[in-house]
């Protein structure tokens, strides 16, 4: 009996002894951390994309506590919403970004751009890259071997197994623009994204020769100049051979869409409209309206 | 018999054309000429559109240290220089030149009399090799002066000439062996006087008993070159692998193959230095083996660089109607082509078409962990972890596991029974690790 008793107290001794040199270690030692950090970081989805720039949520919650202004930060999967909650929480002003969303810059399914050799190594886009030009004549378009979609950690982009081409889910791209660094050719491209998704892009990214282009794809851009004449916002360039419309300046118009002689100018997610609907190109390639981006 | 020490593989030789005499090839309409035939920087383009060329006028110039120059292999007119797919499908810089005639350039001798005195010096015996685009025309095209000027501090004390033939099909230096063996052993004497050294081997793998014949009679009276008769594995022919064979010294991981006493020249390149040391002829013709099992006259060919292989595979009897493939250089390490008007190189070592049947990768299943790819591995790595460790994306396991060494020979794809596409991934990773070393030694550099 009395040994029980002994030992219960001993113990109670030993643990009220550790208690207090805990207690003081974690006084001295302890780590002011701003609450509101956790705050912001509730807010934030917890993907860890890495589209703010930042290393991670929790990082991107610390610099927004730490910043003077919000102007310039952006949580682009969480979008304005989020950052006028943790402008709310914060005391600081909110800043308006406009809407991102990723484009892929290809349009080369098997029926403009037919399969010339079959690939049997590793499915990779990288390693295709690097070992040779593709299963088609264009050494610029799309491999469609997914290196995106594996590193989408939203889930937002997948192959369209008719066309092998990569598509974005608007709703659901948080423009984080992991997949455009995926992409060994470049082909993805964070754009800004229009009223109920709609865009205007050149959807080729083959810099070769209007000749040699085209041999390649019924709708590659060859570089022809004609929409950067068309368009009255000085919002198209031309640069090796290759025509780039930049999103900021757009303002949708689609006349350079009409102009296009190889329909590689495609404009997304607009209702139908008959004066698009009945431009024929040359080839009888119909560069219309789609609703796959 | 000797071979290297570890890992390697022996797939069915299949050497079809071996014995034949070198044929040649007739002079095409058109040559393309390719502005990066070899490793390192593209040559310096110093002819324009109309010039008209003999063979051997200088068309391009070595810009760097490891580049080389570019000769014309036909007489004509420069029609336009712009690009041209290659075998990767992707667009290079070319020269096109329009065949006209056969006029060479009055400097080279084409007599074919063996001139056996060379009175230059070291020195100048590696100016001349330099200036005559000499490459390591065993596959690699790594410039010739280069390797024969090794970093200050390292001496080279013995010559190897690789004329081992690893590859399975191709039998082009086996056919230059019997074809050429006086002037080889002259050109071995040439590069011995340039890296000063007086000793000489000569890797013939046994499959080829009647070119061992041939060079140990016309050396049996010398001592300073000796043939070496290697038993036949792949990839014995690897730089590494050879120096291990013959001499028995491994090159350790990461260092140069001349640290090790050894410097190694191929067979074919040997000859190309008689010729252009010894008859000013600057590399613009090459034996080409084509082969294939579907081909009616499958041969080794002398080809001008430049010419559609769609035509040397004309003139070896046509394309088969049911060709898969063409692959570039040997099964093992060649590459398929992705356009069959590709223009040959410095390095196009053989043609080697494969009927559809034969054309075909298996489908990749998982790894069942037998460890085959270990054992064949000739660097003594392992293929399976790395390729892994690739795909996953953890380049530090790779570079821990020693990724950089590999030499991709592709003993491992070839030797797993699962079909993995191993070598894919270890090239990539590969080139992905050596890419961050590079960046951290300048990152060290700078600070």
């Amino acid at each position: 009996m009395n040994i029980i008793i002994v030992s219960i107290i001993s113990l109670a001794i030993i643990g009220a002894i550790a208690a207090l040199i805990l207690h003081i270690i974690a006084q001295r030692f302890k780590v002011d951390e701003d609450p509101r950090i956790d705050e912001v970081e509730k807010l934030l989805p917890g993907a860890n994309c890495g589209g703010c720039g930042k290393a991670g949520c929790r990082n991107f919650a610390e610099s927004c506590v730490k910043a003077d202004s919000l102007e310039g930060m952006l949580c682009p999967v969480g979008g304005n919403n989020v950052m006028k909650q943790i402008a709310t929480i914060l005391g600081k002003e909110a800043h308006e970004a406009e809407a991102r969303v990723a484009v892929v810059r290809c349009n080369g399914t098997c029926q403009y751009r037919p399969q010339i050799n079959t690939y049997e190594g590793a499915h990779n886009c990288t390693i295709t890259h690097n070992l040779y030009a593709g299963d088609t004549g264009c050494a610029y378009g799309c491999l469609g071997c997914g290196d995106c979609v594996s590193v989408c950690s939203l889930g937002a982009i997948s192959i369209d197994p008719d066309t092998h081409l990569p598509v974005v889910d608007i709703d659901i791209c948080g423009a984080c623009g992991a997949c455009a660094r995926a992409c060994p050719r470049n082909i993805i491209e964070v754009r800004k994204k229009g009223t109920k998704g709609r865009g205007v892009y050149v959807a080729c990214m083959n810099k070769e020769k209007g000749g040699v282009a085209r041999k390649a794809c019924q709708v590659a851009c060859i570089g022809c100049g004609k929409c950067a004449k068309e368009c009255k916002f000085d919002a198209i360039t031309i640069a090796n051979n290759l025509s780039y419309i930049d999103s900021d300046k757009c303002k949708m118009c689609r006349k350079c869409v009409d102009v296009c002689p190889t329909g590689a100018i495609l404009a997304v997610n607009f209702p139908p409209k008959k004066a698009v609907e009945q431009v024929v190109s040359n080839n009888s390639v119909e560069p219309t309206t789609q609703s796959d981006n | 018999m000797k071979t290297f020490s570890i890992g390697g593989v022996h797939p069915r030789e299949n050497k079809i054309t071996a014995g034949q005499p070198i044929v040649t090839a007739p002079l095409p309409q058109q040559a393309v000429i390719l502005l990066s035939q070899h490793i390192g920087a593209p040559a310096q383009c110093v002819v324009e559109k109309g010039d008209s060329v003999k063979v051997g006028t200088l068309l391009a110039k070595a810009n760097g240290f490891v580049s080389a120059n570019i000769h014309s292999p036909v007489s004509g007119t420069i029609t336009k220089i712009e690009t041209v797919a290659d075998g990767s499908g992707y667009q290079k810089p070319a020269i096109y030149i329009n065949v006209e005639g056969d006029e060479w350039e009055e400097s080279i001798d084409r007599s074919e009399s063996l001139i056996t005195q060379c009175d230059l010096s070291a020195q100048a015996i590696i100016d001349k090799i330099d200036q005559m685009g000499i490459v390591g025309i065993g596959g690699a095209t790594f410039p010739t002066k280069v390797k024969l000027m090794p970093p200050p501090g390292m001496k080279p004390e013995v010559l190897i000439i690789n004329a081992v033939e690893c590859e399975p099909y191709l039998t082009n230096d086996h056919a230059l062996m019997l074809a050429k063996a006086d002037e080889i052993i002259v050109g071995i004497e040439i590069l011995m006087k340039a890296i000063n050294v007086d000793h000489t081997y000569i890797g013939i793998e046994d499959n080829k008993p009647d070119a061992i014949e041939l060079f140990k009679q016309k050396t049996q009276k010398r001592k300073d070159i000796e043939v070496v008769r290697l038993q036949c594995r792949y990839p014995q022919g690897g730089e590494k692998q050879l120096i291990d064979a013959v001499i028995g010294r491994q090159v350790a991981s990461g260092a140069l193959p001349v640290s090790t006493g050894a410097i190694v020249q191929n067979v074919a390149t040997a000859f190309a230095v008689y010729e252009a040391v010894q008859k000013n002829k600057p590399l613009i013709e090459r034996v080409v083996t084509v082969t294939g099992k579907s081909l009616t006259k499958p041969g080794n060919y002398l080809a001008r660089m430049g010419m559609p292989i769609s035509q040397l595979i004309e003139v070896a009897g046509g394309m088969p109607e049911d060709t898969g493939k063409i692959v570039l250089g040997g099964p093992m390490m060649g590459r398929a082509t992705a356009n069959i008007d590709t223009p040959t190189g410095k390095g196009t070592s053989g043609i080697l078409v494969i009927p559809e049947s034969k054309a075909h990768r298996s489908e990749p299943s998982p790894c069942i962990r037998c460890a085959k790819c270990v054992a064949a591995c000739p660097m003594g790595l392992e293929p399976y972890l790395l390729s892994k460790a690739v795909a996953i994306g953890n380049l530090e396991i790779a570079e821990e596991r020693n990724i950089y060494d590999c030499i991709e020979c592709g003993c491992c794809s070839y030797s797993c029974p699962a079909h993995r596409p191993l070598l894919d991934y270890i090239r990539h990773g590969k080139g992905k690790v050596m890419a961050i070393m590079r960046a951290r030694t300048s990152e060290k550099s700078n600070s």
